[in-house]
């Protein structure tokens, strides 16, 4: 066992049966065992058999991810764990919603640079702006630096939804 | 949908599944929640339902009924207090892997959330003690739940299960369904059979292995009766040495050559160093727990490990594995010995003949010596002298939490799987006695005895009516030292003779204790006069207390003070530790 294993970041896929607590069983188990977790998305994406899919950005070790894969798969209504991180290529999108409130020459730069990173303008007031702006994580993250110079009042993310790339399901 | 003619209740329903689960026995405590499910037990006389006086002991006595035959042990406890009263037991047999099925009462659907009387979050308190949970929320689901959740506790790692039935759901009616044989769960299939190739693998490392040694542990007891038999035909085929963890006992006849004694913090000298120098560690069953390892990063350092466990997240979790084998041991053992004649290795007689005779010198430092004299009985001694009397018996060994489990682990012998339950993994005090109900409620003429402390004792000495009331002639063997033995011996060791709060005050007088629950009550401190007390004890046929006054200062050998490694072993009293425990050990407990 090598001690000096450095942590690096996982996205995981989960695929779940869609019944109450199991959100409550998976966050459960990463407090409960000392586990990180950096973002957690869950939605329901498949009506017919009632699943849905929750999305975990964690950090550890090898041997640590190795473990929450672990763990994650032996929950009963889990039907699977998939480490999008170690399989090769997949895409990350997040979408985040950043109020700006600002007059004059702030307002007219916030919405410049939100044209550049190709947000959209979902609301407007006089004195406010909700842009809504995807992509991947560090997008998001820069984009939401650059408003806080200009006005930033609001921000709603929600977290990151992942898939492999080519033409394969989870 | 509008329930059929014949429509029977929610609760007419359950104990209907719970017959097709060919459940016999039910362990358990009522309350107004669980009132509808009490009235249709009275109405049948197909299930048995023991009434403990505590639903923890409910707990115990139905892990205790399955260890002792494999089957699924069940539970029955009202909403609020009965359910969190069983939360102990649960999270005790989540850590054993002993397969339950507990059905606790809820309020009506319609009152929860609302803090109604006798109401827990019971799904939210158990979802992290238990293998998986239901709340039933209508009658339709009843009966599948039911039969799911069998499936869930005795499929792959077994683990206990609670399925929370609001009282409403229990009143309602619907029709039965019968469960379907063979199930196929949607999502829970554990993989039992092993990969070929790491078969193919692992034969290749065992053969070639010239200081091997087998580790095996409660994996090979959950299996069931022949993955125990399966294990010792092969190891007899290697001829290699074989050590058990505290829950692996009785898998490998213990009177055997090959068997090193149990390993671990309390293990025998020549286990844990043979876990040290071997070049080849074979896993069956085992999951590397801290009392087994010691410190880590001196764990086995030379050895290449193979590790065979039903459960994945078991393998790499603690130490690193060079060959991972996933599956259930009898079908793993199955394949290596199918193996192993195939190709008829030739195994390095020299190299091995070379281990043996280091094995044998380690095995003469005669590490479980003590000095019994005529004065006071050595807690050792009384249990020689048990083991001695009820060796050609048939008999069952439950035990409680401490010094006198490790004494009881070491002393007496296990010859067979399903003979010996213990709280391994959890170290539950109060655990052997309910065990040692429902030990007997499924082997009615077996002697069965619980190797108590008198501090374990106490945390249910309750059930003493109940093996009154159903006439369990349960036999409680109590090493009496007066004190919490295992924290007197860590406080004497680690924290400089402060017997803080460890001494037993204002004990009982167990022999008028056992009188007054229609028990009988013996006690002795004369070696001279143990021999008979035992033999007295064995042959009353009713519950017997026997208190046996044990010197108060003897202290649990060989021991590796937390956080040292397996060559730090203190053999005896007058073996000091090199070095004073680390801090980092005394951090451990």
């Amino acid at each position: 066992m090598s001690p000096i294993e450095s942590a690096s970041r996982h996205t995981i896929s989960i695929l779940v049966d869609n019944e109450p607590g199991i959100l409550a069983r998976v966050v459960g188990l990463f407090s409960g065992r000392g586990y990180n977790i950096e973002s957690l998305t869950v939605a329901k994406t498949n009506e017919k058999e009632n699943l849905s899919r929750i999305t975990i950005v964690t950090t550890g070790t090898p041997m640590v991810i190795e473990q929450i894969k672990a763990q994650l798969d032996r929950l009963v209504p889990v039907h699977r764990v998939r480490d999008l991180t170690l399989e090769g290529e997949h895409v990350e999108r997040e979408l985040a919603l950043v109020k700006v409130k600002g007059s004059g020459e702030k307002r007219v730069e916030a919405l410049r640079l939100a044209d550049v990173f190709r947000a959209k303008v979902i609301d407007a007031k006089n004195d406010s702006f909700v842009f809504e702006v995807t992509g991947a994580s560090d997008k998001v993250d820069t984009f939401i630096g650059l408003m806080e110079k200009l006005g930033l009042v609001d921000v709603g993310r929600t977290g990151i939804v992942a898939t492999t790339r080519g033409g394969e399901a989870i | 949908m509008k329930p059929e003619e014949s429509a029977t209740t929610g609760a007419d329903l359950l104990v209907k599944a719970l017959i097709d689960e060919e459940v016999e026995v039910v362990f358990g405590y009522p309350g107004g929640a669980v009132l509808p499910i009490y009235d249709s037990l009275f109405k049948q006389n197909r299930l048995r339902h023991i009434l403990v006086r505590h639903e923890q002991a409910a707990v115990h006595a139905a892990e205790g009924y399955a260890r002792s035959t494999g089957k699924v042990g069940v539970v029955l406890v009202t909403s609020g207090p009965g359910a969190t009263n069983a939360v102990t037991g649960l999270t005790d047999a989540l850590m054993d892997s002993i397969p339950v099925v507990c059905l606790t009462g809820q309020v009506p659907t319609h009152l929860i959330g609302n803090d109604a009387f006798q109401e827990a979050d019971t799904t939210g308190i158990t979802r992290p003690c238990t293998k998986h949970n239901y709340l039933v929320k209508a009658v339709g689901d009843l009966a599948r739940t039911v039969h799911e959740a069998f499936y869930v506790a005795r499929s792959g790692r077994p683990g206990p299960v609670v399925i929370d039935l609001p009282k409403d759901v229990l009143m309602n009616k619907h029709d039965y369904e019968a469960p379907k044989k063979p199930v196929q769960h949607k999502s829970y299939r554990p993989q039992v059979k092993p990969d070929p190739k790491k078969i193919e693998q692992a034969i290749d490392l065992i053969a070639a292995a010239k200081r091997p040694v087998f580790y095996t542990g409660g994996g090979v007891i959950n299996s069931g009766p022949k993955a125990s038999k399966l294990l010792a035909q092969f190891v007899r085929m290697t001829g290699y040495p074989i050590t058990n963890t505290l829950m692996g006992l009785g898998a490998f006849p213990a009177s055997d050559k090959q068997f090193l004694g149990m390993l671990g913090m309390h293990g025998t000298y020549e286990a844990n160093l043979a876990m040290y120098h071997c070049d080849v560690l074979i896993d069956i069953g085992a999951r590397f727990d801290d009392r087994i390892t010691g410190k880590l990063a001196e764990f086995s350092p030379k050895s290449k490990k193979i590790h065979v466990d039903i459960d994945p997240s078991s393998i790499n979790k603690n130490v690193r594995i060079d060959l991972p084998i996933v599956g259930d041991a009898a079908h793993v053992l199955e394949e290596l010995i199918r193996v192993w004649k195939a190709r008829q290795p030739r195994t390095d007689q020299k190299a091995l003949k070379a281990w043996w005779a280091e094995i044998e010198k380690w095995r003469g430092r005669n590490c479980l010596a003590y000095k019994q004299d005529k004065e006071t009985i050595k807690p050792q001694y009384a249990l020689e002298r048990l083991y001695h009397h009820i060796k050609d018996r048939d008999h069952y060994i439950t035990t409680e939490v401490g010094q006198h489990q490790m004494w009881a682990a070491q002393f007496l012998k296990f010859e067979q799987p399903n003979h010996w339950m213990t709280s391994g993994g959890l170290g539950t005090m109060g655990y052997g006695f309910p065990a040692a109900m429902g030990v007997q409620i499924a082997h009615p003429d077996a002697l069965v005895i619980d190797v108590a402390g008198e501090a374990s004792i106490m945390m249910n000495i309750q059930e003493l009516s109940t093996v009154a009331q159903y006439r369990l002639p349960v036999k409680i063997f109590v090493l009496n030292n007066q004190y919490m033995g295992m924290v007197r011996q860590w406080q004497e060791l680690l924290h400089g003779g402060r017997y803080s709060e460890s001494y037993m005050e204002s004990l009982p007088d167990f022999v008028k204790l056992a009188d007054a629950f229609g028990a009988v009550g013996l006690r002795t401190g004369d070696p001279a006069e143990l021999d008979g007390v035992i033999q007295e004890m064995i042959k009353i046929n009713k519950p017997v207390i026997v208190d046996v006054l044990v010197d108060k200062a003897e202290n649990c050998f060989p021991m590796i003070p937390s956080g040292a490694a397996h060559y730090d072993m203190l053999l005896g009293p007058n073996d000091r530790a090199e070095k004073p425990v680390s801090e980092e050990g005394m951090v451990l407990v």
